[in-house]
């Protein structure tokens, strides 16, 4: 039974590895507040999230998205990021963003 | 199978299409197009994207084209990142809470060995399935039509347990809860509950087994609850712990999430212990169907059978007729059913089509159930963008 455990944990780890090599392909769009949606949000689930809910989101639905994650999900997330978050998200994924 | 063709009465050009609004598919959001490519998770065909973690992956609608939904095509829906790959034979059900006699543990092998085992077969669909068809949008997993799949599940009766353990009358919510939870342990983990009739019932399962093989790790093995009837919300994968309790779940998968505005959509089935008022659990889903065999804007030969297939299924009545239009919803023509594999079950339907003339051919399915219910022309929105019936319409362009 040794080897098969052995087998097992090796699966495991190469669904993990095909999992990460293709969260790493995903690249959201570059402006101000980039580096902390890719420092926070990352943290709980992939960024294909964002660029699937997009762009038909206003501020206040992407800032109702961002207190839901902080409030509901648990998420620690300090305010003034939050805004910034916010702000990203808004400018980038949000109605009438820029494509790509 | 027999089919049957049937001629149409309008011909293209000239016709008056109806096309309401309602009618035309909103689509899903661009971003989630961009997004939505086919990804080979192990153990399955490929599916198409919706996230990457947690997995969340729909069926393609060509690969929904038959009564049962095979295992490597069924969707795949996790809420929360940490799916740990449970060792089967090491794992143990916890039955117990306060409103139970005795509590009990079991191996896959005790509940295989010591209760009747019983075969439904059952869709189950994600009460989000075509969110991303909302208009207008609402935030979410952006799911198409493919959310969603039918099959035959195997295990034991949940109410098998529950007496064996002795259910108090105190009982107002039977909970469960699988092996998933959430990176921090400030996210709230996934757990829902029932009332105690629904879990009572004959056909609410404890299931090992989809059709003929182990559940497939990304579909919830070892064990997942089978609510026949209702959301997939309520079939907890990995299920490690079922609890009855003496007063309602405070969680918010139940309070908060899964909810839909109260008095918007017509159910019997109510969880009267978590409603209040402005919203409601859902529960049972309404009566729906899939053209699985024809593509928007396919070429058709002129007085040549164009075959179109599909899947019909609702809450648990059964359904009673399927009828096709080939003209917008003009007319109307009854499909064949193929066999009928119990009332929680897809159920096929086909109908051939023969243009008589060049042009356009909006074709549409309307299922109804066997209490009469039909699929809506209007969405009926909500903010969370479920129970989205409103019939497909594919143009079929005939030359």
């Amino acid at each position: 039974m040794k080897s098969a455990l052995v087998l097992c944990a090796g699966a495991v780890a190469v669904i993990a590895t095909l999992a990460l090599a293709q969260e790493s392909k995903i690249e959201l769009k570059p402006g101000p507040g980039r580096d902390l949606v890719m420092g926070y949000c990352v943290m709980c689930h992939s960024l294909d999230y964002i660029q699937a809910n997009s762009p038909f989101m206003t501020r206040q639905v992407w800032e109702a998205e961002v207190t839901k994650m902080i409030k509901a999900y648990g998420a620690q997330v300090p305010p003034d990021d939050a805004t910034k978050i916010v702000d990203y998200l808004t400018a980038n994924y949000g109605v009438g963003a820029p494509a790509k | 199978m027999d089919r049957r063709s049937f001629m149409l009465a309008a011909a293209g050009g000239g016709i008056l299409t109806l096309s309401p609004r309602g009618l035309l598919a909103a689509g899903l959001p661009s971003g989630a197009v961009e997004i939505g490519t086919l990804e080979t998770l192990p153990g399955k065909v490929p599916l198409i994207r919706r996230s990457l973690r947690p997995p969340n992956f729909e069926t393609p609608v060509d690969l929904l084209d038959s009564a049962i939904t095979p295992n490597r095509a069924f969707f795949v829906r996790w809420h929360l990142s940490e799916i740990p790959e449970v060792d089967s034979s090491k794992w143990k059900l916890k039955v117990g809470g306060p409103a139970l006699t005795t509590p009990a543990e079991y191996s896959l092998d005790d509940l295989k060995r010591g209760f009747e085992q019983i075969e439904v077969v059952a869709v189950c669909q994600c009460s989000g399935s075509r969110r991303g068809l909302s208009d207008p949008h609402v935030p979410g997993v952006e799911w198409g039509y493919g959310a969603v799949g039918n099959a035959r599940w195997k295990g034991v009766r949940l109410r098998d347990l529950l007496n064996k353990s002795g259910l108090k009358k105190e009982a107002v919510e039977i909970a469960f809860d699988g092996a998933d939870h959430g990176v921090t342990a400030a996210t709230p983990d996934f757990q829902k509950s029932i009332p105690p009739w629904k879990a009572l019932d004959e056909n609410t399962l404890l299931a090992w087994e989809m059709n003929g093989e182990p559940l497939p790790h990304l579909n919830g093995a070892p064990l997942r609850v089978i609510v026949p009837g209702w959301t997939a919300t309520y079939w907890m994968k990995m299920l490690t712990s079922i609890e009855a309790l003496d007063k309602p779940l405070a969680t918010f998968w139940m309070n908060t999430a899964y909810r839909v505005p109260k008095g918007k959509f017509a159910f019997a089935d109510r969880i009267l212990t978590q409603e209040n008022d402005a919203s409601t659990p859902i529960t049972e889903m309404v009566v729906n169907s899939i053209i699985t065999s024809i593509r928007e804007g396919q070429k058709v030969a002129v007085g040549q059978d164009t075959d179109v297939r599909g899947i019909a299924w609702d809450g648990g009545y059964g359904i009673r007729t399927v009828d096709v239009s080939a003209d917008g919803g003009r007319s109307w023509t009854a499909a064949d059913l193929g066999q009928d594999l119990g009332r929680f079950s897809f159920r096929t339907w086909r109908i051939a089509i023969r243009p008589p003339k060049a042009g356009d051919y909006p074709v549409m399915a309307r299922a109804t159930n066997r209490q009469g219910m039909t699929q809506t022309s209007e969405l009926i929105f909500n903010p969370a963008g479920y129970h989205n019936n409103v019939m497909q319409r594919i143009v079929l362009v005939a030359a």
